[in-house]
């Protein structure tokens, strides 16, 4: 296995939240780990004699910080490889500044065994762009009734669990789930929504649904499962995570839930930041997906939630499907947008272009925790740590172009949008993975999984 | 003015000016179905195709006959739901459609918003003759142009709407068309088919029928879909009936000029009684004959949008 045994990134603003640091430095990698840290004062640090194999980056005005990590990912394969491809969503993945990611079950047949689980990382590590941590299905088939083996997939390297696309809504499996996973200390992902009460939906619940006579998801839907799993999550006391939040009621929840000591936490994604269900327009299916674009003070409790901690990871939901698919009518169309190659602009739009995150907080939310979250070992520039590493231009700016999509799929609502920052170098394991001018760089083999 | 659309998707989208411009197009055309040949040359070479993805016998004829008082030919295309289960998507089934020819497209389909799919794929005009629980613009049009005949004018009306509102596509044409002729719209009906958010777009929400029965200039019916029986959106028909139903005895508190009007087809005894629906104050059967007329108006000005063709 060919690595770079060294690579040194010259004068960027090292931010490293993982050890409070926010300054200008060099980072030195040698066999594919950080090597040090040595900041830059005001002259330039000692030029070294080139060794072989040495790669030099000027990230001079650039932000340097631990690889951007993103747990909720769908990467289709087995079942949809028309739609996406472990490897094509590993090069999407690298091109919108990620090293890791955490791709869910609900692929078909789901993952929800170990060989499946030994399959997605043989497949990750083919393609070796980037780290696919894959996440197991709580249930066998996801069907909510028998526990899948999760002991196994642990084993076989399966971080977390869920059957994502749809909640467990069979409240003793709910609680034999929790009691079970606590075995591992693997935390337990829903997808809160309440079958029953989302029924038919297709869009948020309210004027607009009334308006274009589209039938409502309602955000009880989210909102009494939540409720019904906080309780649960006390009672065994279970990492208990909370994905893709919507509603201001479940940013309360979550917020109360905290201060009472139950152990959960929760993800955003930037549609969720940014859109309301009123920019569905006439019926555009790219603003179609689950949970709905809710309103705008949805939106802004959203960002309250990420300010204040109450929402731990930021995540992208990356959902791609073909455009035949979306381009059936909007009851009909399937939920679910691309993400992981505009989420870093929009990020930026959300939280940072508003200052109710600094950079030191939007990497500690999009890197630190979600590796906390998931105990993958990353999301840390500290020496001796795998060197994972994202390198940002904060002031770039860029049109959003779905045509250019690294990805299978192009269905995104933002295509055109002229957006600010963007990844111009992905490093993982010490290995320049992807470079804004140069491109993905060639599969190979391979990245560790832990 | 001149007719600037060459789709009808939505009352909504109108100004009042335009829905006046139909009215009186309509007028003029109303006469045609007097005459002792039964048309006019207005869309002679022209095709229309009749695209229904859902049943409704009704519907159909009256937009068939009325393309056939203008001198158009006429496709019917009922296309089940199960074409698009075959994976054919409604844009590549458009997209055969217009290749045969076609000038004009009528399309009723069960999910909303479908319409407005098929507009951004055809060059085509599209006629909207129901999508979901969305509009059904030329239901509303022919609702309004019988009310402004038997009235005289819309502005200052005060109209009640009544039962399944949130699942009603007649309901949503109707609001946004009487709200832009000043006329002033009530929702009826029980709390889980009345919706609030309707009271944002306008209209006033009651939910008890008999507080507010004296009102009403006109009063338009809406039909219950009896398979929504057991779906918890009301217990019973019969319940439904004595709260929301426009009985003999409800009719003696009404007004006495009040218009009685319903989309069709009636569920007798249970949305309104039979008295009522052929009783004196009811107009149902000129909603049928105005609805030719209405639709010839739109086929016929959508169509100028095309140009020479
Ligand atoms: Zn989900």
């Amino acid at each position: 296995m060919v690595k770079n045994s060294n690579l040194i990134i010259r004068s960027g603003r090292v931010v490293d939240p993982s050890r409070n640091l926010d300054q200008i430095a060099d980072v030195t990698v040698v066999d594919g780990r950080i090597e040090s840290i040595n900041p830059v004062d005001g002259r330039a640090s000692a030029p070294e004699s080139s060794a072989p194999g040495r790669i030099e980056i000027d990230a001079t005005g650039l932000i340097v910080c631990p690889g951007l990590i993103d747990i909720h990912v769908h990467l289709r394969e087995p079942g949809n490889e028309d739609e996406e491809t472990i490897g094509s969503g590993s090069a999407a993945a690298v091109a919108g500044g990620f090293t890791s990611i955490a791709c869910m079950p609900n692929t078909q047949p789901a993952i929800d065994n170990e060989a499946m689980v030994e399959f997605v990382l043989r497949q990750a590590a083919r393609s070796g762009l980037c780290n696919v941590f894959p996440i197991g299905a709580i249930t066998k088939g996801r069907q909510g009734l028998e526990l899948a083996e999760m002991g196994h997939m642990v084993r076989a390297g399966a971080v977390a669990f869920t059957d994502d696309g749809c909640g467990v809504a069979n409240s003793n499996t709910m609680l034999r789930a929790l009691q079970y996973a606590k075995m591992f200390d693997v935390p337990l992902i829903q997808h809160c929504e309440d079958a029953d009460l989302a029924s038919g939906g297709c869009m948020n619940a309210g004027l607009t649904a009334t308006r274009l006579g589209l039938p409502g998801l309602s955000p009880l839907a989210e909102e009494v499962m939540l409720q019904r799993d906080l309780l649960l999550a006390e009672s065994t006391g279970t990492a208990y995570h909370a994905a893709h939040i919507s509603t201001a009621g479940a940013v309360r929840m979550i917020r109360e839930a905290r201060r009472r000591g139950i152990r959960v936490t929760a993800e955003v994604c930037p549609h969720h930041l940014l859109l309301t269900e009123r920019d569905i327009g006439d019926y555009d299916t790219n603003f179609k997906m689950n949970p709905p674009l809710r309103t705008e003070r949805d939106v802004e409790a959203c960002r309250e939630g990420v300010a204040d901690g109450t929402i731990d990871c930021l995540v992208t939901d990356h959902a791609p499907h073909g455009a035949d698919e979306k381009a059936f009518d909007f009851q009909t169309a399937p939920f679910g947008i691309v993400g992981l190659e505009t989420a870093l602009p929009l990020f930026i739009r959300a939280l940072i272009e508003t200052r109710l995150l600094d950079w030191p907080g939007l990497i500690e939310r999009l890197s630190c925790l979600p590796s906390k979250l998931l105990k993958l070992g990353r999301g840390t520039l500290a020496p001796g740590a795998i060197a994972d590493i994202t390198i940002i231009d904060p002031a770039e700016e860029w049109v959003i172009s779905p045509s250019e999509f690294l990805s299978r799929s192009r269905n995104t609502p933002f295509g055109g949008w002229q957006v600010r920052g963007r990844a111009t170098q992905t490093i993982v394991a010490g290995r320049v993975s992807f470079d804004r001018h140069s491109g993905v760089a060639s599969g190979e083999p391979s990245v560790g999984v832990r | 003015m001149v007719w600037p659309h060459r789709n009808l998707l939505t009352l909504e989208e109108l100004t009042s000016d335009e829905i006046n411009l139909i009215l009186d197009t309509a007028a003029a055309f109303e006469d045609v179905s007097t005459r002792s040949v039964k048309k006019v040359p207005a869309l002679r070479g022209r095709v229309v195709v009749n695209l229904f993805f859902e049943d409704s016998t009704r519907t159909r004829t009256s937009f068939t006959l009325a393309a056939q008082r203008l001198s158009a030919d006429v496709i019917d295309f009922t296309a089940k739901a199960s074409s698009l289960s075959k994976g054919e998507s409604l844009r590549d089934t458009v997209r055969n459609i217009e290749a045969m020819g076609i000038d004009v497209i009528v399309c009723r389909h069960s999910s909303s918003g479908a319409n407005h799919l098929i507009a951004k794929n055809t060059k085509c005009c599209v006629i909207n003759a129901g999508d979901g629980r969305h509009e059904h613009p030329t239901q509303g049009l022919l609702d309004i142009y019988t009310i402004r005949k038997a009235k005289g004018r819309i502005d200052g009306l005060k109209v009640a709407i009544v039962g399944d509102v949130g699942n009603s596509r007649v309901a949503r044409s109707n609001l946004h068309g009487l709200l832009k002729l000043g006329a002033e719209v009530t929702f009826v009906g029980p709390t889980t088919m009345v919706p609030g958010a309707f009271a944002k777009m306008g209209a006033r929400v009651v939910h008890d029928f008999d507080s507010v029965i004296g009102e009403f200039d006109v009063i338009n019916m809406l039909r219950i879909q009896m398979e929504r029986l057991g779906s918890n959106v009301f217990p019973s028909l019969g319940e439904y009936t004595r709260l929301f139903g426009l009985t003999n005895e409800r009719m003696k508190r009404a007004r006495q000029d009040v218009l009685v009007m319903h989309p069709g087809p009636i569920n007798r005894g249970v949305e309104m009684a039979g008295d009522v629906a052929d009783g004196g104050r009811s107009v149902i059967l000129e909603q049928v004959t105005n609805g030719l007329a209405v639709r010839m108006a739109v086929m016929f000005l959508c169509t100028q949008a095309l140009g020479a063709g």
